[in-house]
């Protein structure tokens, strides 16, 4: 029988966490959110409006430190 | 779906040859009457021509026999209207783009950098703070075209892909379609979010109202999906559509709750947040960059291609604006 292949995590350059699969995540005040998604992005600027999510807000934290 | 109102001689020929069965027309070449109106069409009779042409391909119409789908009198019409448009679109991207093509490696990046940098005033933006009702009811109209279709014109790049691009591509379309469950797939949310503020929700319901560059960004979507030839192009236009989506969609929801809309409507751009959060990353560096890891002469393609579609969704911002009687 073969191994699970292990779940795959990819940091995108100045952007997300992509996480495979069902995924969920308690965050520091320990709200429970969770997705279904195939892939789910995580956000990791810190700037997302729909938190712990990315939502694309990392783009306009770089074009503001230009 | 029923034909839509033809805007020209060429649209009337089309549509009077489709009308027919095809085995009445044994010829492989298009009938005089259509090759005639060709040449005396006018740019909109050609976009709309096009369009029902490519129609064939998806859901086709009502009391149009689907034979004509792949009918060698329609192939030489279509090859000529979609030669010319893509012409187009490399004349205008060659007189645009001016840089150095960037390294594969640097695709990805170089794609992100089109699409925040790109000028052209956003029609989102008008949404979120000063849309009327019927303005918004007019977007949603133009738009109804492609989000009832969504994804589908994208679909037809997978066969043609290797399997790192492939793989990742089907992850997205996975997404597009529910993961799994019908009432999940996008273009599903758009017909609840349509039905439920009151507007016709059936596939191509307001055809007859597309403008111009409506049509047009219908047909480079076909044209890239269609034809192996233009995998590049296609995943391109996929990748700069996915990387201008986010932060759009939430500006038309805040709209869209601004003027107290059918929260079905909102819903479907709140989906788009986040879903295209992922699909931007996934299409720019998994897709896009994995296919020209192997195929590097594609560069010049999906760069191309992203730049055609940021182009035509200005044009469209432009063409409703002015419609709109909006300063840009």
């Amino acid at each position: 029988m073969s191994a699970t292949p292990p779940r795959r995590l990819r940091a995108c350059p100045g952007g997300p966490l992509l996480v495979d699969g069902d995924v969920e995540l308690t965050d520091e005040d320990g709200t429970v959110h969770r997705s279904t998604r195939p892939v789910t992005a995580v956000c990791r600027c810190g700037a997302s409006a729909r938190a712990p999510w990315c939502d694309g807000s990392h783009k306009l934290l770089a074009a503001r430190r230009v | 779906m029923r034909l839509p109102t033809p805007r020209g001689p060429l649209g009337h020929a089309l549509h009077a040859l489709l009308a027919r069965a095809p085995e009445t027309d044994t010829s492989p070449t298009a009938p005089d009457t259509l090759r005639d109106a060709l040449r005396g069409a006018d740019e909109e009779d050609r976009a709309l021509s096009l369009w029902v042409l490519h129609e064939l391909h998806y859901r086709g119409f009502d009391a149009v026999d689907d034979r004509w789908e792949w009918h060698p009198a329609l192939a030489g019409v279509r090859h000529d209207l979609e030669r010319e448009l893509e012409e187009r679109v490399r004349t205008r991207f060659a007189q645009a783009w001016t840089g150095d093509l960037p390294a594969p490696a640097d695709l990805a990046e170089t794609l992100f950098t089109m699409a925040e940098t790109h000028e052209g005033p956003s029609l989102a933006r008008h949404v979120e703070r000063r849309a009327t009702p019927e303005q918004v009811d007019d977007l949603l109209r133009q738009r109804s075209l492609y989000h009832l279709k969504e994804a589908d014109p994208t679909s037809w790049v997978v066969p043609r892909l290797a399997a790192a691009p492939k793989a990742a591509l089907v992850q997205v379309q996975y997404d597009e379609y529910g993961a799994g469950r019908a009432d999940a797939v996008h273009q599903e949310l758009f017909r609840a979010g349509m039905s439920e503020v009151g507007l016709d929700a059936s596939y191509g319901a307001f055809v007859d109202e597309a403008v111009l560059s409506t049509l047009e960004q219908n047909n480079v979507l076909s044209l890239f999906g269609l034809h192996r030839r233009l995998r590049g192009a296609a995943v391109g236009h996929f990748a700069a559509f996915e990387a201008t989506s986010s932060l759009p969609s939430r500006r038309l929801a805040a709209g869209l709750r601004r003027l107290g809309y059918a929260d079905a409507m909102a819903a479907y751009y709140d989906e788009h947040v986040e879903a295209d959060a992922v699909h931007e990353q996934l299409a720019a560096r998994e897709v896009c960059g994995a296919l020209v890891a192997a195929e590097p002469d594609l560069v010049e393609d999906v760069v191309m291609g992203a730049w055609a579609c940021l182009d035509l969704e200005t044009r469209s911002a432009l063409a409703l604006l002015e419609r709109w009687e909006v300063a840009a």
